[in-house]
């Protein structure tokens, strides 16, 4: 038996995972219309390689990844490019962003797949290769892109490979069915990971102690490998990722760093499975399990759903009662947030949709006052001083909230669960962290802006003195002249001089001499015709004007030739 | 000579006193001008502090010359673009009370970045010359831009324009630079509130 370290803090809010346990992984129809943000992950957008009216096929890749923090974006299913445009998204601003949208044909026509079953035979690079091109990301709620999370993690020596199972938050269940269910291809991707980070020597899956069916498939799938299921006491959130690696290792991860900079890497199950699909078979990430729950729901169960699909077509396949409903919540009810409507669509991070009934969850109480009971800091798994937080984010004390390690606050509610005053304190904090970021790009950008000041000023001093320095030797050259003028007789000699040494060779004076006759010659021409129609039509004014000129230009012709001639002799 | 400090001993307490202070004084005075500091720290702090768009609302010619001008004894609210933050950050680095923002020099704006309508712009340069951060890109008749990043958003570009082909648009917030604001105060729950009673009345 394993030693387990315990975490402080924590909650046990009631768990509500047997309503959407009674039925396995159900499939849904495929919608008529798929909504693909190009933003479903941490990092950049991806960018759009499709155009409005262009045929794709299921798993086609319709944005591609715009840098090393990105992943790409594939059709859910086979059909037309119908729109690229701004959309409400799954996002607690409820702000709309830029998404593709596909209007399937209900063929479900796949693209041709390429499984890499032999992959060992691959080096490791180009596995995370074959994890980024399948726009793998992570599954358990972040969505930081998986190759990108790989890779960095190989630069460093990594002994610990840790899957998440753990699943912690209320309501949801994805991970648990697909664990119950396809045990045998997590492991399999569990391999695929080990092998993309050089065989770690330790692998261990950490998952609550309240899925013993999970853990038995678990321990079944993976008797003869040097995989470790660890079983581990069910509280809220065990499942942070700082969280799980205390609990199995006893080790920290130093405040600002990764779990790669202790040599481990923490990935969740659902990720692993998606990695074992897109690598061993070649489908890209179009899919997942998501979990759809709650009172207003008629079927509690966890669906197979394709990234993209509306909301609302998931409620309506789910009998789904409006009137129930106090509000919709994407995520769980810890972490999770209000929908501003049904029409946004699952993204590659949804792990549940809630929809609980008026009961369930009803309408948060008034806030009230602090009373300081200390019951947030109990709560707080981070160790930190919820209370003190909140006071200095009510202040915006910012040199005081970072020293409060407010950075270290992982968001994931306790403290507020706890409050008996009601107070949305990991709102407060996220608030705060976003004004400390915002200002602290302020800054970034003031310092770059007076850096910019200060060069130009620079250049325009340099440029000054340039000038003055110049002025200055005019001035002395004139003087000079003034007082001397032996020395002016000189310049103007040395002037001469160089003016005879520009002057160019007979060939080419010949040469110049001849182009200008010619068009001497043109003009004199035009100047004719245009002194025949002032003849003809124009007033005694004009004809004289135009007697003028052409006078003037045979003049011109005369010259030239004359010059001309002395040239050639 | 030490006979007659050993004798003496308020003599031999003069002369210690007078030579450990001759000694002292000469380690402060070699150590003033080793670790010379160039500049005013003072004025450093306060440059760092400013918002830095070099728009000279303050009637001084960028945010250095109007640091040290602070450093002086100047008023510290006059600097809209900083608003009260920046007022209350630099009352509290000079440990003064913090006033409101004079109005005499212009008033806390929303940030903006200024766009040059291209079609319209002729190529005369005079923006470039005009812009303090070098945030303006063309050449002589030909269309100018404006590298939007770098843009303080200082408006000096507007006035010198002789087709007035330059806007000053509001930064608009996209998903990304979304932030969660501090939740809404809901109304006191103590009857005796002041508040409370209030609403009631009314």
């Amino acid at each position: 038996m394993r030693q387990l370290w315990e975490t402080p803090g924590g909650v046990h809010p009631p768990e509500n995972k047997v309503q959407s346990l009674k039925l396995g992984i159900g499939h849904l129809t495929i919608p008529q219309k798929l909504i693909l943000p190009l933003v479903q992950h941490i990092g950049d957008a991806a960018i759009p390689c499709v155009a409005i009216g262009d045929v794709v096929l299921k798993g086609q890749k319709i944005a591609s990844a715009s840098g090393d923090l990105s992943a790409p974006v594939h059709a859910p299913t086979s059909g037309v490019i119908s729109a690229i445009e701004d959309r409400p998204v799954a996002h607690p601003s409820g702000m709309s962003a830029l998404c593709i949208e596909v209007t399937s044909d209900g063929e479900e026509h796949w693209i041709d797949l390429h499984g890499h079953a032999e992959y060992k035979q691959l080096s490791p690079q180009e596995v995370s290769h074959l994890i980024a091109d399948a726009g793998v990301t992570g599954l358990g709620g972040a969505g930081f892109p998986s190759a990108a999370k790989l890779d960095n993690s190989r630069t460093r020596s990594i002994d610990t490979l840790i899957i998440n199972a753990t699943e912690c938050e209320p309501y949801i269940t994805a991970d648990d069915i697909l664990i119950r269910e396809r045990a045998a291809e997590i492991i399999q991707g569990i391999d695929v990971i080990s092998h993309v980070l050089d065989m770690p020597t330790r692998v261990l899956i950490g998952i609550e102690n309240n899925k013993p069916e999970a853990i038995d498939a678990l321990r079944e799938a993976c008797k003869s490998m040097a995989i470790e299921v660890v079983a581990i006491p069910t509280k809220y959130p065990s499942g942070g990722e700082k969280q799980l690696i205390y609990i199995l290792t006893g080790q920290e991860i130093p405040s600002g760093q990764l779990p790669s900079d202790i040599g481990m890497v923490c990935v969740n199950s659902g990720t692993a499975f998606a990695i074992k699909r897109a690598v061993i078979n070649g489908q890209p990430l179009i899919s997942r399990i998501t979990t759809v729950t709650g009172g207003a729901c008629g079927i509690n169960r966890n669906y197979e759903v394709l990234i993209g699909t509306p909301v609302s077509h998931l409620l309506e396949e789910n009998k789904f009662i409006r009137k129930n409903c106090s509000r919709l919540i994407m995520g769980g009810p810890m972490m999770g947030f209000s929908l501003s409507s049904s029409e946004l669509s699952v993204v590659k991070t949804t792990t549940c949709i809630l929809a609980p009934s008026h009961s369930e969850i009803p309408e948060e109480d008034p806030q009230q006052p602090c009373i300081r009971c200390g019951l947030c800091a109990e709560a707080c798994p981070a160790s930190l001083l919820p209370q003190q937080l909140y006071w200095y984010a009510q202040s915006e004390d910012h040199e005081r909230l970072q020293a409060h390690n407010l950075f270290d606050c992982i968001e994931c509610g306790a403290c507020s669960y706890v409050c008996p005053s009601n107070i949305p304190l990991v709102q407060y904090y996220r608030s705060s962290k976003g004004n400390i970021i915002n200002s602290r790009n302020t800054k970034i950008s003031a310092a770059k802006a007076r850096e910019r000041f200060e060069f130009r000023q620079v250049r325009l001093d340099k440029a000054e003195q340039a000038r003055e320095v110049k002025r200055k030797a005019r001035r002395i050259a004139t003087e000079k002249a003034k007082t001397s003028d032996s020395s002016a007789a000189d310049i103007i000699n040395a002037a001469n001089l160089r003016a005879k040494a520009r002057q160019a060779s007979p060939d080419q004076q010949k040469a110049k001499l001849e182009r200008t006759l010619m068009a001497a010659k043109m003009r004199l021409e035009e100047a004719q015709e245009r002194l025949v129609e002032a003849n003809k039509s124009g007033s005694a004014e004009q004809q004289a004007q135009q007697h003028a000129s052409v006078e003037g230009a045979r003049q011109k012709v005369e010259q030239t030739k004359r010059r001309l001639e002395e040239v050639i002799q | 000579m030490i006979e007659l400090l050993t004798e003496n001993i308020t003599l031999a307490a003069l002369v210690s006193l007078v030579g450990l202070g001759v000694l002292f004084g000469g380690l402060l005075g070699y150590a003033a001008e080793k670790f010379k500091v160039e500049s005013d720290p003072i004025v450093e702090q306060l440059d760092e502090l400013l918002p830095q768009t070099q728009c000279g609302q303050c009637g001084f010619p960028g945010c250095k010359p109007y640091a040290q001008s602070i450093a002086d004894g100047d008023a510290i609210n006059k600097c809209p673009p900083g608003g009260q933050s920046t007022i209350n950050a630099i009352a509290k680095l000079l440990d003064v009370a913090a006033p409101s923002l004079d109005e005499e020099h212009g008033e806390e704006e929303i940030r903006t970045v200024a766009f040059i309508r291209e079609d319209e712009c002729i190529g005369c340069t005079k923006c470039i010359q005009a812009c303090p951060v070098d945030a303006i890109l063309g050449a002589a008749k030909l269309m100018h831009t404006v590298i939007a990043r770098e843009c303080t958003g200082c408006d000096l570009c507007v006035e010198p324009c002789p087709v007035d082909c330059i806007d000053m648009l509001p930064i608009e917030e996209d998903i990304e630079q979304w932030r969660w604001s501090i939740p809404k105060k809901q109304h006191r729950l103590i009857a005796t509130s002041s508040s409370a009673v209030y609403e009631t009345l009314t």
